[in-house]
């Protein structure tokens, strides 16, 4: 019986490991998974098999190494289903702030001792730069029940709901103040894709555009909103370019915004 | 017409007493978190007493206001609609039974709800809303149970905010029907009109005295007031006709270039309806919860049909939103779908102004 059940992967690129917690956290729902999948790999919790062949793989993490690189092809070929699983997978994280910067051979001497030790691609990138992706969750991190649903749904071999809604849509159904318009924040919500549940919102604060673009992200004209509240070219460069930066239209608004800044 | 009696502040928390009686829980406004929001009370002193309202295209802000009223505001950014239409509701589960799948329907859990503080343009729009979720030929129960003995108290609007226009539209300052009991606030109480027999059943427990002349000629006063101060005004016309003429009006490439599809105009309107339906699955694959929740013509779901996206840019989308609202509405409803309160003025965050977009559209 056992051997007949789906086989699952959790794969760790470049990340924090922030976002393989959504399962190791899910609690009851574990067990629950374990009468429906078995893990092969997941070397946060243990089982190590980075080779053997699955039915889903999930992957964390961006591909920032040459070893990365390596890697997540060896990956791709041992899954049917490919799912990366949060910011730095699914738009190459924070550390997609490097891309583009002319000093970074500098930066590296600057920061590390030893730099000869530190082997980095010059950008770093979603997943789905380098091969193909079937499923991508945003978040940084995701949340647990947006992987489990994701999960769910695919054992249960339906096409997983992965909506691309503004937070904002979220924000009112629970009915949260809105903290730009009765407190002049540069909320994101506007321009952010729904996944969180308007958490920032919640606690009377600005959402900072974590899970990334939503579907039709019109940043130009809500960073003119935040022009018309004052911030300045380098405070709206900053609101768009933080963690998922290299994404679009997030990073073309940003670095718009910072080239007026130089100048 | 029942005459109008009086009803001075310090008696209000008698009214609120035989509403707990007659086992209604009482919802009201409170000054909450910089806004207006509406939740259960139980004692007068919960209403926002001294606090005003400034209100402007994408912009809310609480500040003082006369100290000795509790209505000296116009309205926050929900009042009626989700307490009768939930933002998000789970509507059956089905699951594997011994026979194949079984369906088990889940029913809301209701109480019986008197609202006080609903405006002129509130009761417009639960027209509305009643017309849309309870007239049609497939009455919906989950509405239809939360509408079920419902009291209306409303109050009339002494203080609109500059993003309100219900003047222009018929809907207000003052209540002409759908209440049980209407309120028109001055500085010492309120005059009281009742428009039901349970809003007369609960009053004449009260023992008010008779407003006196002075004090309708004040209320009447302060209404016309509130109406003549109204900056804002949208043609009371039906559109329908020239606006349908105008579906390439280079107009509409203007707004989609400010608008930002965020949906807060559709979730704050008092009058939109549209749901989306899903289904979460669970992971254990024996059961499936089937939910409704509030949907928008800004979002990617709205426009999808199997295969084909219909509105797949923003400018698209606004039109649905302006043409349905104002010009088609009238075909299903015999009406313009706004009211007049202005939330999706105030509540956009780049201060998109339906009442400017209507005018430039019609130039
Ligand atoms: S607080 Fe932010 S997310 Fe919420 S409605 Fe306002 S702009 Fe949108
Ligand atoms: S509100 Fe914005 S920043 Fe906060 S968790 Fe959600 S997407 Fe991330
Ligand atoms: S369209 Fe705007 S002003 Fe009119 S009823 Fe809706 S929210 Fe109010
Ligand atoms: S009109 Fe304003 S509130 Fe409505 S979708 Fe556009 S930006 Fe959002």
């Amino acid at each position: 019986m056992k051997n007949t059940l789906p086989r699952l992967a959790v794969h760790k690129f470049s990340s924090c490991d922030g976002c393989q917690l959504a399962f190791l956290n899910a609690g009851e729902a574990l067990l629950t998974l374990s009468r429906r999948a078995e893990i092969i790999h997941f070397s946060e919790a243990g089982w190590e098999n980075p080779l053997a062949k699955v039915d889903i793989a999930f992957v964390e993490g961006s591909i920032s190494t040459p070893k990365d690189l390596e890697r997540i092809k060896a990956v791709r070929e041992s899954a049917n289903t490919l799912v990366t699983i949060g910011a730095c997978a699914t738009a190459g994280g924070l550390q997609a702030l490097r891309n583009g910067v002319k000093q970074f051979a500098d930066w590296v001497g600057d920061v590390y001792a030893s730099p000869e030790y530190i082997q980095s691609l010059p950008e770093s990138r979603p997943i789905s730069a380098h091969v193909k992706v079937d499923l991508e969750l945003w978040g940084c991190p995701v949340t647990g029940k947006q992987v489990l649903d994701a999960l769910g749904d695919l054992l249960n071999g339906i096409t997983p709901v992965n909506s691309s809604e503004p937070v904002c849509s979220e924000c009112k159904r629970s009915g949260h103040v809105c903290v730009l318009v009765s407190k002049k924040e540069p909320c994101m919500g506007p321009v952010t894709r729904t996944g969180c549940g308007a958490l920032c919102p919640a606690f009377g604060r600005a959402c900072y555009g974590c899970f990334g673009p939503a579907e039709q992200a019109n940043t130009a004209s809500l960073a003119k909103q935040f022009e018309h509240m004052g911030l300045s070219a380098k405070d709206i460069s900053r609101r768009f370019l933080f963690i998922t930066s290299a994404t679009q239209p997030f990073s073309d608004t940003g670095h718009g915004y910072l080239e007026q800044e130089d100048v | 017409m029942p005459i109008p009696h009086y009803l001075p502040h310090s008696s209000l928390q008698q009214l609120f007493e035989a509403l707990t009686e007659d086992g209604y829980a009482i919802v009201g406004p409170q000054a909450k978190e910089n806004r207006i929001d509406f939740g259960e009370i139980r004692n007068t002193a919960e209403l926002p007493w001294g606090i005003g309202l400034i209100q402007d295209a994408g912009a809310s802000q609480l500040v003082d206001g006369p100290k000795n009223r509790c209505f000296a505001w116009a309205n926050g950014p929900q009042a009626m609609k989700p307490l009768l239409f939930a933002p998000r509701e789970p509507l059956w589960q089905i699951r594997h039974g011994k026979n194949g799948y079984v369906v088990d329907a889940i029913n809301p859990e209701t109480r019986r709800l008197a609202v006080i503080g609903l405006r002129p343009c509130d009761l417009s729009a639960l027209r509305i809303q009643d017309q849309h979720f309870l007239e049609g030929q497939y009455p919906d129960s989950h509405y239809g149970a939360r509408r079920e003995g419902l009291l209306v108290i409303a109050v009339n609007c002494t203080h609109p905010a500059a993003t309100c226009f219900c003047a222009s539209t018929g809907d207000g300052p003052g209540a002409k029907e759908s209440f049980d009991i209407a309120l028109t606030e001055d500085d010492n109480g309120f005059v009281v009109e009742t428009g039901s027999p349970e809003g007369e059943q609960i009053l004449a427990r009260l023992a008010l005295k008779e407003a006196l002349s002075t004090q309708m000629e004040t209320a009447a006063d302060n209404l016309r007031n509130a109406a003549s101060s109204q900056r804002r005004s949208l043609v009371s016309d039906n559109l329908r006709d020239v606006l349908m003429s105008r579906l390439d009006h280079p107009h509409w490439d203007e707004v989609a270039e400010r608008c930002l599809a965020c949906g807060n105009c559709t979730a704050v309107c008092p009058t939109c309806f549209c749901h989306a339906e899903i289904e979460e699955a669970s992971l254990g694959g024996n059961h499936s919860l089937h939910s409704r929740e509030w949907d928008s013509c800004f979002g990617e779901r709205h426009g999808y049909i199997h295969g084909k996206q219909l509105r797949p840019e923003i400018k698209q989308r606004y039109r649905q939103w302006l043409t349905h609202k104002l010009a088609t509405w009238h075909d299903q409803f015999g009406r313009s779908g706004c009211v007049g309160c202005g939330r999706c003025i105030a509540c956009c965050p780049v201060g998109i102004d339906i009442t400017e977009e209507a005018a430039a559209l019609l130039k």
